[in-house]
């Protein structure tokens, strides 16, 4: 279950996430939220960093995800926590793009450390999880391509 | 016997002397016609009305329980036909004869419409009451061209609404200067320049001469031959007297009903005041002047004849924020004797005139900037002497701060001109009633209810005099939709917004957030009883898969067990599925429900066939259950039938969303085994009786319930029980618990909104309750039919690593 080189994945029909809402998908190591804003589609890990709520069941606000469990507010675009701006959390975001009518995702060349540790939230009580990440300057150009 | 008061006109002026009439007298019998269907209410603040600043409710002066508390019968909606002076009865379009000892005409004005050809067209409106507003809000949309005619007050605030509302709106005047009867050419220009910079376009000098189009206005087309086209036409040009009923009454009229200093017209018992009066060759338009008229009116009417009226110093202000204008008195300059003080800033846009004669002020213009209209006001009522202030006219000293400001004013000084309350009478009722809040000044002193200019002065003299001032927060939804949900429930009716995020993009920047979006959801709910384009987006993920989500991501199923009576069967099933799709946990709720925990989303829908009962709702704010006692059935102290109710009320509410969760409990004694006391809603079983109590809370914290009514039978029980259900649901804010809501109300009030409301608003509730209901269903139906195809399954990549 790695990937071996930065590579795009084909993933699913657009028409498969209703507009403004989100939906996780598997593929590799990964659990990815992937949103439909109507002019776009954004993709980021789905487990929220605070405590591993499942971000793809949030509500959409904007560019923006509310986790379902405690209201943390993620921009889709640059991963920062909007509404705890203290706490450095900031989730992966991947790059997107629709070809002929379907959503594909880049993934990354999958690491020694990723392949190691959990990305996941599978227990209660899980101990929190960072993930540190510079926000982008401006956003992937593929965000816009549809 | 008392004397019996007939009241034609149920507006401002016509009220606003009831009132002072009551103040000296209780001893008449009134009956008031109005011929519109509303309560009286400010018609000075329309024009927020219709931009969106204020819902209707806001804007009522007197509500029904004055006129009740006052003992004054109340006819809406009906228009005096004729008046017989010599019978002195008045006769209604339906044909009721109504008998009076004294008439009091306020019958107010109607628009004046110039001989524009085509003018009945639809498409034409006036803006002239709240039916009106009404019509006008139903029309204005996003990008519809708007033509306003008329450049005065009326037009340009209308204009202003309709903009707000999305409108490109055109103000076309006949006169080459904007509320030519308020400002001179300079001060209209700066503030044709301002419209013009809010958006709004201004036609100058323009004769209006048809209406284009067939049946439907096209556009408009000007003497001179040209045309504009739109797709609504307001017409505002002014006001007519309403003085038909008083003509044929045979009343000395010209252009409004005439009237000496007393307020009497030509008739001993026949009285005017308002919009229809003339007074020394002048009819009034503004508020001010018709209060002072009504003061004066209640003396004589009541026997008290003595105060005179003569005159009011007309005074304008222009309620458009950011285009501030004010205006009052005499600004004529090529008068013989009369100083002109004047000061312009092009940059500020700012323009300031005074007319002074023999020193004391006689007219005034201010643009752009108003702060001083109180104390110029002032000065041209009470004629002061201004040669020692002659340096400081435009420009008076600093004061430290608007505190000292309030302190250096005379206790004679009037803060609210429309009802005449002096600073002198705000401050002696804030210290003798110990007022803390605006509100309270403001139903206690009338001060600022009318054009709600001195607003800003009361409240600084709330700040000054009361120890513990409370500044009032006026709870808006969110960041995002700053509005209160009265505010919005009003707009989501009116407007006929029927989806989450039509309102987002009108009332808001199009996005919302995660308080809004639910809380919109709920609104779209009442409004339209289930009728509406319900977005899943908006909602709340227990609300999209109809569950509730536990903190590892994983979700719980609460089957409905109604009044915690299951069987057998329904346990052996229920066991079966948990096991079936290994449960991580089965635990006895506190509310006399199973719960299934543990589970995945994907297994939701196999899971509720397997079960084949209905949704329990335990994860939405919504009705939750009804806890029960064993009651008659079992209990050898049960003396109602506790259980049989229990599920009963279970079954008339289930499936409906409430501002927040909803619990219930039935117990059959008052020995309270399944705490009705401290439920939302509880029934009481007593010997011979049940008691219905409502705003009980056991949770955070806790609350005892008060009791709504007590009744003989359990369906009456049922019934009062469906009336408080519907009107907590219509009027709660998004997320208030009923506790919080009756404690808010007070149950007196709540009492008097339901079971004690008049019959036709009792039926009201039920109706829209039973519409709800038949179109609510068990959301487990879902899994059948599921929203989307991915609601509940887990979408597999069509690509992933080997």
């Amino acid at each position: 279950m790695t990937v071996v080189e930065n590579r795009w994945f084909r993933v699913t029909p657009c028409a498969n996430i209703p507009i403004r809402e989100g939906r996780v998908v598997k593929i590799a190591q990964w659990q990815i939220a992937i949103f439909n804003l109507g002019e776009s589609f954004l993709a980021v890990e789905n487990g929220c960093p605070h405590r591993g709520g499942p971000l793809a069941d949030g509500i959409v606000s904007g560019t923006a995800v509310v986790c379902p469990l405690h209201a943390w507010k993620f921009d889709l675009l640059t991963g920062s926590a909007v509404n705890h701006p203290d706490s450095n959390a900031c989730l992966k975001t991947f790059p997107t793009r629709v070809e002929q009518g379907i959503i594909c995702v880049e993934l990354p060349a999958t690491t020694e450390s990723q392949e190691t540790a959990s990305p996941v939230c599978e227990h209660r009580d899980l101990p929190l999880r960072w993930v540190q990440r510079k926000p982008l300057a401006s956003p992937p150009a593929e965000i816009y391509e549809l | 016997m008392n004397e019996k008061l007939v009241v034609v006109g149920n507006g401002m002026a016509g009220t606003a002397c009831v009132e002072q009439i009551l103040k000296y007298s209780p001893r008449f019998e009134i009956t008031v016609f109005g011929d519109e269907t509303h309560v009286n209410y400010n018609r000075i603040l329309l024009s927020a009305v219709l931009a969106g600043e204020k819902s209707a409710d806001e804007i009522v002066l007197n509500s029904l329980d004055w006129y009740r508390e006052n003992n004054i019968r109340l006819r809406l909606g009906v228009r005096i036909a004729s008046v017989d002076s010599v019978a002195k009865t008045v006769t209604s379009e339906d044909g009721n004869v109504t008998p009076y000892d004294k008439l009091l005409l306020a019958t107010g004005s109607s628009p004046l419409i110039p001989p524009i050809e085509g003018v009945q067209k639809q498409g034409v409106y006036v803006f002239r009451n709240l039916d009106d507003t009404r019509a006008l809000l139903d029309r204005a949309r996003k990008g519809a061209r708007a033509i306003v005619i008329g450049g005065g007050l009326l037009g340009l605030e209308a204009a202003r609404g309709l903009q707000i509302q999305g409108c490109d709106v055109t103000v076309v005047h006949l006169m080459d200067t904007l509320m030519e009867r308020q400002l001179d050419s300079i001060g209209g220009g700066y503030l044709k320049a301002k419209m013009e910079c809010l958006g709004v376009k201004v036609l100058l000098g323009r004769n209006t001469a048809a209406i284009l189009g067939d049946t439907k206005a096209e556009g408009v087309r000007f003497k001179d031959g040209s045309e504009i086209s739109a797709d609504l036409v307001v017409i505002a040009a002014g006001i007519r007297p309403n003085v038909e009923l008083a003509r044929a009454a045979g009343l000395e009229v010209n252009r409004g009903v005439v009237v000496n200093d007393y307020m009497e017209t030509s008739h001993p018992d026949i009285f005017a005041v308002g919009e229809c009066v003339e007074h020394k060759g002048v009819c009034y338009g503004l508020v001010a002047p018709l209060l002072e008229q009504g003061k004066v009116l209640a003396a004589t009417l009541t026997g008290n004849k003595g105060p005179l009226y003569q005159g009011s110093v007309p005074a304008a202000k222009l309620k458009i924020m950011g285009v501030d204008v004010f205006s009052a008195g005499d600004f004529r300059e090529n008068i013989p004797g009369n100083d002109v003080v004047r000061f312009e800033d092009p940059a500020l846009a700012t323009y300031k005139k005074l007319i002074l004669r023999d020193n004391s002020l006689v007219g005034v213009i201010l643009v752009g900037e108003t702060s001083d209209s109180h104390r110029y006001l002032d000065w041209l009522r009470s004629r002061t002497d201004l040669r020692e202030q002659r340096r400081q006219l435009l420009f008076p000293h600093a004061v430290a701060d608007s505190g000292l400001d309030v302190a250096q004013l005379t206790d004679n000084h009037v803060i609210c001109g429309c009802h005449g309350v002096s600073k002198g009478s705000i401050v002696r009722t804030i210290r003798d009633r110990g007022l803390t809040t605006l509100s309270q000044l403001k139903e206690c002193t009338r001060a600022s209810t009318g054009c709600g200019s001195c607003t800003d002065l009361c409240q600084s003299l709330l700040k000054a005099v009361a120890p513990q001032f409370q500044e009032e927060e006026k709870k808006v939804l969110c960041k995002c939709v700053p509005f209160t949900e009265p505010q919005l429930r009003e707009l989501v009716r009116s407007q006929r917004l029927r989806s989450v995020q039509e309102v987002l993009d009108i009332y808001s920047n199009g996005t919302g957030c995660e308080v809004c979006k639910p809380a919109l959801s709920y609104m779209m709910d009442m409004a339209w009883c289930g009728g509406h384009d319900e977005d899943r987006s908006a909602r709340f993920i227990n609300d999209r898969v109809h569950a509730n989500i536990q903190r590892d991501g994983t979700f719980s199923v609460v089957p409905r067990i109604r009044g915690g009576v299951t069987s057998p069967q329904e346990l052996r099933r229920i066991a079966d599925v948990a096991e079936k799709y290994s449960v991580r946990m089965v635990k006895i709720t506190g509310s006399q429900r199973i719960d299934l925990l543990g589970v995945q989303k994907s297994d939701l829908p196999k899971i509720w066939a397997d079960l084949g009962m209905p949704s329990g709702q335990a994860y939405t704010k919504g009705v939750r259950m009804v806890k029960t006692c064993v009651g008659t059935d079992f209990c050898r102290f049960g003396v109602q039938d506790a259980i049989a109710t229990g599920i009963e009320l279970e079954r008339r509410f289930e499936n409906l969303f409430t501002p927040h969760k909803l619990k219930m409990g039935v117990v059959g004694c008052p020995r309270n085994c399944a705490e009705a006391t401290v439920k939302d809603i509880g029934l009481v079983g007593q010997e011979g009786s049940w008691q219905v109590v409502v705003g009980g809370a056991a949770g955070k914290k806790v609350r005892k319930a008060d009791v709504l009514v007590t009744v003989e039978s359990a369906e009456e029980a049922l019934q009062a029980t469906a009336l408080f259900f519907q009107y907590y649901r219509e009027n709660a804010n998004y997320l208030e618990r009923t506790y919080d809501f009756v404690e808010r109300l007070g149950i007196e009030h709540v009492r008097r909104e339901t079971i004690y409301a008049p019959l036709a608003q009792q039926q009201g509730l039920r109706e829209r309750l039973r519409k709800s209901k038949g179109l609510s269903r068990d959301a487990w139906l879902e899994g059948d039919a599921p929203r989307h195809s991915s609601q509940f399954v887990q979408i597999e990549p069509m690509e992933n690593v080997q």
